[in-house]
């Protein structure tokens, strides 16, 4: 069984990285009756002797005694971090795995990216190396982090590279917020293409989130809630959004339901490594089947359902509607519509009583109404895990590669155009050491060729088929 | 004779489980239909074939269980112990912790090499276990990375350890519409290297499966549990005892050898498929019942027109007229042409069973006499409850269209370089897999030329 480590790196990280580690610890409690810790827990749980304080040593078999997260906490402000730690989640968080400052980054990517990444660089590297020897076998580094603002985007993006330097064979799963056009942070645009360049050469595999996305689905299950429909109630802790039943539901803020999505997003993505099931699917196996070239490696992410029903009789039909579910616009974590672009590739993960045939049945319904790219005509990954989500008896996560992503990208290169054409803000950005003009025309360069290639698979569209020829063998 | 199994990766464990259940419960089974005498001498020999007598009296598997990550291979373990029947031996599995990634490449260069040693010293020791040995039996899925890069691996490794003995990968074919997008590269890469150093890949194709179980018997939400003890039906079918025809009083000894010397007389020609009839839930067994002369015709028609199961059958195909140079006509309704055959039959009043139907040369290409191309094996104690059980094992052109189909995917992805990133960083260039290429196409183009 492998690990995971958890980075999460400004106010955004944090703040979802904080609901995740909520509901993780939600899901195992509902999983592990007995107490013992298990290989499931310990992909992302350390279990320590609390007896002596946070230097106690690791106990790898037997009865949980105090569970350690296998995070690293990194803020240039205190006040989220601070928070954290006095809330019902602080021991679950050892004091040698934080990093804060007091000023922030003034939603400035260079304040991030350069100064505070030079400053604390050394410190990052050997509190990760700590966690990394924590681990059996470490598989995969998640960053959760904002692209909008300073920290976040521009440590975080820091963070990615040095990763990549320091431990070049675990995996570089990136989930990050894209700010939207009514951002009210000016510079985000600048911040998240000169994030996006760090995307393109360092990480694995992306996951955008866009929060109009996230702040809809919240809102439709309010409606659902509020408008007693069928007379049915709905289960409070299947929600989606909901954080019911975990630590720190008296305190529930406005952002929590957006990000309580976030972190089921990261716990399915998971769940096939941490649990059995008949046809398991890793995380090396998500970036190997889900990456047909190295920079396409941006993921549109949809989870289903959104709640279940309190009537406990789930017929089929339901199965079928969460499949169908699952490829619509409004259940789509970003802003895109996959069913009427082009799919390079799409994995399916199914978690709780659901078989291979159901999966069969259903891709087999919804194949002919998308669109896959003429090399990948039957391009499904796919996965069965046997244990449910809290509240659910089953749920599904679709994965898409597909160039949907491509207008949240042009909107982006659209709204830093609109600011760098008139050098708004820039110097803000240049007056820091090791930034240049050129960081700028290479950021914007490197977008520009993205939304290229997605351009040309979108050509090939609807075209005719030509399959290349067989080789010839002699007789 | 003993036959050491080895079960790789997911797909090969969970179906390694399924077999050795089926094996363990047909032994124990009181259905046997036939005298007392032949009775013990069936589990005598069955087994000494599949299990190993241990000191606690539950019987042990004759196997290695090897996969990348360690869930699969626990649930194996635990699933069989409780049982209370049959175990697998406390020290013959391996298991490291990270998987294969779906990537060949990965199991094949990096996996093999380092745990080759590890692997191969389990192996041994198995094989010592066995008075004689009779080879090696592998099942694996070739979608993956572990089953089919690690299998490909293992195989070409046995065959370095054990020039002698005779190996028979049993391979897995995936769904059509992908379980693993890259299947189609990892089966092109598997498919190739095992023709290399193997002697014969028995195959089963996971779409077939599903429907035998959709259709045969009735499940209505199939799950890999179901479409696995279908394949252990019909492998414990083929290699639970049998008397070879005119063979003496005795089981068969050497069932890998004579499998081999029967079904694959020229190297060019090693992938074999199978039928079994008939299939049903176990609930309709009591209320039917078979005749031997019904179940010859169904399945020999199965053989000509390819017919995946015993439903749906195209009666319309005939083989050619004998002295026909090109059957034209009869390419056009898809008939089937063998090289050998080899006919299973299990079950009550089994002697005296009328198999010329077999025998018609028209079936067979001409550069073997039917004599020798056509072979039976049989014996009278019914198998897992079927009162009359009739298997085929064919070398024939049952899996060229599926194997067109694979080799078509794969090339039409490899045209547009997609995904080969992900190998060549593990040591698999784009030559290689042309090699690998070029060797299946010859065995399409071999096959077709019938």
């Amino acid at each position: 069984m492998t690990q995971s480590v958890v980075v999460q790196v400004g106010q955004c990280g944090n703040q979802v990285g904080c609901r995740f580690w909520d509901l993780a610890l939600r899901e195992h409690a509902a999983v592990n009756k007995k107490g013992v810790y298990d290989e499931a827990l310990s992909s992302f749980f350390r279990n320590i002797d609390a007896r002596s304080g946070d230097n106690g040593p690791d106990i790898y078999k037997g009865k949980i005694c105090s569970l350690k997260a296998r995070a690293l906490l990194i803020d240039m402000e205190e006040g989220v971090v601070n928070e954290i730690l006095q809330g019902p989640l602080r021991d679950v968080f050892d004091s040698k795995q934080l990093i804060t400052d007091v000023s922030g980054s003034g939603n400035n990517w260079a304040v991030g990216h350069k100064i505070y990444g030079c400053q604390y660089r050394e410190n990052i590297v050997e509190k990760l190396r700590k966690t990394a020897e924590h681990c059996d076998c470490l598989q995969c580094f998640f960053i959760i982090h904002s692209m909008g603002g300073g920290t976040g985007s521009g440590l975080g993006t820091f963070v990615l590279n040095l990763l990549e330097e320091e431990f070049p064979e675990v995996y570089r799963f990136v989930t990050s917020v894209y700010p939207s056009g009514e951002d009210d942070v000016i510079t985000s645009p600048y911040n998240s293409v000169l994030a996006m360049k760090e995307f393109n050469e360092h990480a694995d595999c992306v996951l955008p989130i866009e929060n109009e996305s996230l702040f809809e689905i919240v809102n439709k299950i309010h409606q659902m809630i509020n408008s007693g429909k069928l007379g049915s109630t709905v289960k409070q802790n299947s929600l989606v959004t909901s954080g019911a039943g975990s630590a720190k539901t008296l305190q529930e803020k406005p952002f929590d339901a957006m990000n309580n999505i976030v972190a089921n997003l990261l716990l399915n993505l998971t769940s096939s490594a941490r649990f059995e099931g008949s046809l398991n699917m890793d995380l090396n196996e998500i970036s190997m089947n889900l990456v047909p070239f190295p920079r396409l490696h941006y993921l549109v992410s949809s989870l289903t359902p959104l709640y279940t029903l309190a009537d406990v009789n789930v017929p089929s039909r339901r199965l079928d509607q969460m499949f169908s579910d699952a490829f619509s616009r409004d259940h789509q974590l970003i802003q895109a519509d996959p069913k009427h672009s082009l799919y390079l590739a799409c994995a399916l993960l199914v978690r709780g009583n659901v078989q291979v045939s159901d999966l069969r049945r259903n891709i087999e319904r919804l194949k002919p109404s998308l669109h896959f790219v003429s090399w990948n005509q039957e391009g499904w990954k796919t996965g069965l895990c046997s244990v449910p989500p809290v509240g659910h008896s089953h749920s599904l996560l679709a994965l898409a590669n597909n160039t949907c992503v491509k207008p949240t990208f042009v909107e982006l290169k659209d709204r830093f155009m609109k600011l760098y054409k008139k050098k708004a803000h820039l110097h803000h950005y240049l007056q820091i050491d090791g930034m240049e003009q050129s960081c700028f025309s290479e950021a914007i360069s490197s977008l520009s060729d993205l939304i290229e290639e997605y351009n040309e698979l979108d050509a090939t569209k609807g075209g005719p088929r030509i399959d290349p020829s067989r080789l010839k063998i002699a007789v | 004779m003993s036959i050491v199994t080895v079960q790789l990766g997911q797909c090969g464990n969970q179906i390694g489980h399924e077999v050795f259940s089926a094996l363990c419960s047909d032994i124990r089974g009181t259905h046997g239909l036939c005298s007392k005498k032949e009775n013990e001498s069936y589990h005598d020999a069955s087994k000494e074939r599949f299990f190993c007598e241990e000191e606690s009296g539950v019987p042990a598997a004759r196997a290695v269980l090897v996969d990348m990550e360690p869930k699969v291979i626990s649930q194996t373990l635990s699933m069989a112990a409780r049982s209370g029947h049959w175990k697998y031996s406390s020290h013959s599995h391996f298991c490291q912790k990270q998987g294969s990634g779906n990537n060949w490449a990965n199991g094949y260069s990096v996996h093999g090499p380092r745990h080759k040693e590890a692997i191969m010293d389990l192996v041994q020791k198995e094989a010592e276990k066995c008075e004689r040995l009779g080879g090696f039996f592998t099942i694996m899925s070739m979608a993956g990375g572990t089953g089919s890069g690690l299998g490909a691996f293992v195989t070409r490794c046995l065959r370095d350890a054990f020039p002698t003995s005779f190996i028979l990968n049993h391979v897995i074919w995936p769904y059509g519409t992908g379980e693993v997008i890259v299947q189609n590269y990892n089966s092109v890469l598997t498919l190739s290297h095992l023709y290399h150093s193997s002697d014969a890949l028995l195959v089963h194709e996971n779409d077939v499966i599903h429907k035998i179980c959709a259709q045969l018997m009735n499940i209505k939400q199939i799950s890999f549990r179901d479409v696995n003890q279908v394949i252990a039906h019909q492998l414990g079918s083929v290699f639970q005892p049998t008397h070879t025809a005119g063979g003496g009083s005795g089981y068969s000894r050497n069932p890998l050898g004579d499998l081999m010397e029967t079904l694959v007389p020229h190297p060019e020609f090693r992938m074999l498929g199978l039928r079994n009839i008939p299939q049903m839930p176990e609930n309709s067994l009591p209320y039917s019942t078979f005749s031997w002369p019904g179940l010859i015709k169904h399945l020999r028609q199965m053989l000509i027109a390819n017919a995946q199961m015993e439903e749906g059958i195209d009666w319309q195909v005939r083989p050619p007229h004998p002295g026909s140079s090109i059957p034209s006509t009869n390419k056009a309704l898809h008939f089937n042409t063998s090289i050998a055959n080899l006919v299973i039959l299990r079950g009550k009043d089994v002697h005296g069973v009328d198999l010329g139907s077999f025998r018609d040369p028209s079936l067979y290409t001409s550069w073997l006499k039917p004599q020798e191309a056509f072979n039976a094996w049989e014996t009278p104690r019914a198998f897992n409850k079927y009162e009359k059980c009739a298997s085929l094992v064919s070398n024939s052109q049952f899996l060229l269209k599926p194997l067109d189909r694979i080799v078509g995917k794969a090339w039409n992805m490899f045209a547009s370089k997609a995904y080969l990133h992900q190998y060549t960083k593990f040591g698999i260039q784009e030559e290689d897999f042309l090699d690998c290429f070029t060797t299946l196409e010859q065995v399409i183009s071999s096959y077709t030329n019938l």
